[in-house]
């Protein structure tokens, strides 16, 4: 039987390569360690050795052929004794050897209940998504996916740490949901011997590749749970796909500490304790909810075939929790009193941290704020996190010197940077919208009426 | 007085409600148990663990007996009927004290005395420590007692149960069992082992009535082998007591009658819950067939009570009771537990050779009308069972045709009892026959039959 050559990984992160030039052509005969290619990656240029010898039968990637993926055969090999025709119906994409599953038993037939031929389906190692995360499920519930055709992916698990189980898979399968589509995962053994596919570059390094690059035992693998898979998912989605343009502006907060700390120290007081606490952030929630409400084409989400444009301002407020952060929303921000921003922040922050917000309290949303001013940063931007168009990254308010007519004076500024979606919100509008933000901002009277 | 309010209450400490009190404490809740008697219950006391004692002085005893079939001799070997009873009750005391350092160490609040719903929150209690005690949240794990046959009602002497059997005051020559489920049998296998003349009567059509068809089959076989005599589809009819031992009328398949002479009898009939006197009625809790109906979670009818364990149905087991325990404490206390499946709970009777299961039997398989592969290994073709001088016994397992799920094992055979965990892991964590197959299980070990069992369902058994 001929030998395939193969595409060789002349590093461990080679995924492929172009196959530059033949150095042997059919008919040739040669030895193990005979030169009989050249490829090219992205980094070298380097030579390919023939591993076994015989015949060069059949050629089958061109020279200079681009993107041939790692392991794809590139040619056959004739081995001593064989001629062209050994070459007639033979499959260099099959595996060397019969698959061997069926290969079970010469002694089947002594098998007690062996009557009618069953599916034989391998259970098959775990599974892994489309993101390459595996999926965790039980080898029955796997069994059964695969004798149903079902989408492993498309079911959530209900067993311990959220392992999909037989009573998941069965209540797909009652449910009629998680079909697997056309290009269905049993047709994976097909799928691995064609080349690569380009698509696949997006998805970023497979796991082990970027395992490769550490020496084992030099790091620990912590297992993600959903709310990291959840950030990793919506983010990556939201950079992607939503072209992101940025606008920074520097606002002067002096009058606005002035009227925080007049309006916490006149706060009403119940069972000896202020009724609130006004922070400089839900000040910057309110302006930036103003703000909206004056500029209302930037209040918008984007959809293929509409601009959504809200009536009102829900604002997401970045918290960052343990392992991870969450966005609880206030709802209407540009209607509510700062005292009503306040406590509604208190109480959701709070919650937010216990992992205990329900899912209406922190999804959807007009705009967000990410305050990043109490750790010191002076500015920075953030992620459009969709259905949004905006999201407003906060730096931290510092005194620094700044020319007011001809003087140089201090004053404590604080710089934003709005992240701005352009399909939806354009240069002008995002500037226009941080204008009036900065005016709430300066003149923080404006936001009491 | 002490503490009178808690979040939990548990009303009995067998290892259903003694496991339940440790993890309630474990969460952070302030617990309280009450017991009437021992603490440890029936399991601990007069169950589980104190008939193993027993049995394990029979096996030896047999082992002693049998010396020279391992090239050792034993002569003049005898016992002391006594000192092998004190030795089972050494082993209760141990593991009673145990139990009372548990509570101990974990906190909870010991109550002796015999408790009565008041109301959902309250119970009174009678007894050292009378009193009313409150708690958000009672939790029921009252056990079961014998159940008590017309006719055969034990009268401590004559007629026992297995709390008489426990403590015998003589060594019967002649022993009648009524029952043969694990109870009967296995102090059947103990009394015959020390030389009584043993008869098993059983209403089913076989002895240990759970077990799969196969297996009771072999159990029958060499319990008989070892002299017991099993009368299966018969009844006592009638007893008739004499000064120090009985005549038991014994109607058998198509209405012939038997006359069996014994020193006493052991009346093992079965369980029945333990609902009476507790308040169920004043609360309207609902009760079916002698037990507590519960849902998945222990949770009774009747907001804030609970029940677990053997009042709360069957089987009547003591991991059952754990399980169900924990699972309804940790819902107390918030958490997600996985609801109670009952599908899995293993059951073992230490006769000799043993007998253990999980799952279906493969005629509970048929009578779903599952498509099934059933695998078998003899003990014969083991080589650990051989150099162990055990090679009576199978080992058989049963799979869904189509998916390979693991439907049920089932065991006769030496310590089938340690082994069947393997199995119940297994179905616990969904395997397939592919996963049995390719786990590597030591050699030389009698697990090593398990996946043979596996792999002769499949047609790939290696060692016979």
């Amino acid at each position: 039987m001929p030998v395939t050559i193969t595409m060789p990984a002349l590093s461990p992160t080679m995924e492929s390569g172009t196959l530059a030039k033949w150095l042997v052509k059919e008919g040739d005969e040669i030895t193990s360690g005979d030169v009989i290619a050249e490829i090219e990656t992205d980094k070298a240029t380097m030579e390919v050795e023939a591993v076994d010898e015989g015949t060069i039968g059949k050629i089958l990637v061109e020279s200079g052929t681009a993107d041939v993926a790692v392991n794809a055969p590139i040619a056959l090999l004739l081995e001593e004794g064989e001629d062209a025709s050994a070459l007639d119906g033979f499959d260099a994409g099959a595996p060397a050897a019969a698959p061997a599953a069926d290969a079970a038993p010469a002694k089947e037939e002594a098998a007690p209940a062996a009557a009618a031929p069953e599916a034989n389906v391998a259970a098959g190692p775990a599974p892994t998504a489309a993101d390459g995360n595996r999926i965790f499920s039980s080898p029955l519930a796997r069994r059964l996916a695969k004798l149903n055709d079902l989408d492993l992916a498309k079911i959530s698990g209900t067993g311990p740490r959220g392992r999909i189980v037989k009573r998941d898979v069965d209540a797909a399968i009652e449910a009629g949901t998680a079909k697997a589509g056309a290009p269905a995962a049993a047709d994976a053994p097909k799928a691995a011997a064609a080349p690569a596919p380009a698509a696949a570059a997006s998805a970023g390094p497979s796991d082990e590749q970027v395992l490769k690059n550490f020496a084992e035992g030099s790091y620990e693998l912590v297992p993600h749970d959903g709310m990291r898979k959840t950030i990793a998912k919506r983010l990556t989605e939201a950079k992607q796909t939503i072209p992101h343009f940025y606008v920074s502006v520097d606002c002067q907060l002096d009058d606005l500490l002035a009227l925080r700390s007049q309006l916490n120290n006149s706060a009403p007081r119940k069972d000896d304790k202020p009724t609130y606490k006004l922070s400089v952030n839900d000040m910057v929630i309110k302006a930036l909810a103003l703000a909206l409400r004056d500029v209302p084409d930037a209040n918008v989400s984007w959809t293929s075939d509409n601009m959504v444009k809200h009536k009102h301002v829900d604002v997401g407020v970045a918290v960052s929790i343990e392992g991870g952060l969450i966005t609880p929303i206030i709802r209407k921000a540009e209607e509510k009193a700062l005292s009503t921003i306040s406590n509604e922040m208190k109480d959701m922050g709070k919650r937010a941290k216990e992992r205990k917000l329900k899912p209406e309290e922190y999804q959807g949303g007009t705009t967000a704020v990410s305050n990043m001013g109490m750790m010191g940063v002076k500015s920075f931007s953030a992620v459009v996190n969709p259905p949004h168009s905006t999201i407003l990254a906060v730096g931290a308010g510092e005194k620094r010197p700044v020319i007011e007519g001809d003087e140089i004076k201090v004053a404590t500024v604080m710089t934003v940077t709005l992240s701005t979606d352009h399909r939806t919100v354009d240069g002008a509008l995002g500037a226009e919208l941080l204008k009036a933000f900065k005016g709430y901002i300066e003149n923080p009277m404006s936001m009491l009426v | 007085m002490a503490q009178t309010e808690f979040d939990v209450i548990i009303v009995g400490s067998g290892p259903g409600g003694y496991v339940t009190a440790i993890r309630s404490a474990q969460l952070g809740l302030k617990t309280a148990i009450v017991e009437k008697n021992e603490l440890g219950g029936i399991c601990l006391n007069w169950g589980c663990i104190p008939t193993k004692a027993l049995l394990r002085s029979a096996e030896i005893y047999h082992f002693m007996q049998n010396a020279k079939d391992y090239g050792l001799s034993a002569e003049g070997v005898s016992f002391d009927l006594q000192k092998v009873v004190e030795r089972s009750r050494g082993v209760s005391k141990q593991l009673n004290t145990g139990v009372g350092f548990l509570m101990k160490k974990n906190k909870v609040t010991v109550i002796k005395g015999e408790a009565v719903l008041e109301g959902k929150n309250s119970i009174t209690v009678s007894g050292d420590d009378a009193g009313t005690y409150k708690a958000k949240h009672i939790i029921l794990a009252t056990g079961a007692r014998p159940r008590v046959l017309p006719g055969l009602e034990p009268d401590q002497k004559l007629i026992w149960t297995y709390f008489n059997a426990l403590k015998p005051d003589i060594m019967p020559k002649s022993l009648l069992v009524v029952g043969s489920g694990a109870i009967g049998i296995e102090f059947a296998s103990f009394f015959n082992t020390m030389g009584a003349d043993v008869t098993v009567v059983e209403m089913m059509p076989k002895i240990l009535p759970v077990e799969d068809d196969e297996i009771s089959g072999m159990a029958r076989k060499s319990l008989e082998k070892q002299g017991i005599k099993i009368l299966t589809e018969a009844k006592v009819t009638g007893v008739k007591k004499g000064g120090n031992n009985v005549e038991a009328t014994i109607e058998k398949k198509g209405g012939k009658t038997e006359v069996i002479k014994a020193d006493r009898i052991i009346s093992a009939v079965g369980v029945q819950g333990n609902i009476e006197n507790l308040g169920l009625e004043k609360l309207g809790i609902k009760t079916d067939r002698g037990c507590i109906v519960i849902d998945e979670y222990g949770r009774t009818n009747v907001e804030g009570v609970y029940a677990i364990g053997d009042v709360a149905g069957p089987p009547m087991l003591a991991h059952k009771a754990e399980h169900e325990g924990t699972i309804c404490v940790e819902k107390i206390a918030g958490l997600k537990p996985h609801p109670m499946n009952k599908s899995t709970i293993p059951g073992c009777t230490y006769c000799h050779p043993q007998v253990s299961s999980v799952g279906l039997t493969e005629q509970a398989c048929k009578e779903k009308g599952l498509d099934v592969r059933v695998g078998r290994f003899p003990f014969i073709a083991n080589g650990k069972a051989i150099a162990l001088g055990e090679p009576e016994g199978m080992i058989k397992t049963i799979f869904d045709k189509k998916t390979g799920q693991l439907l049920g094992a089932h065991m006769i055979g030496a310590e089938v009892t340690e082994l069947i965990q393997g199995f119940c892991v297994a179905m616990g964590l969904e395997t397939t026959e592919e996963e049995l197959m390719e786990t590597i299980f030591p050699h030389p070990t009698l697990s090593e039959m398990m996946p043979e069992s596996v792999r002769d369902a499949y047609g790939r058994v290696i060692q016979t």
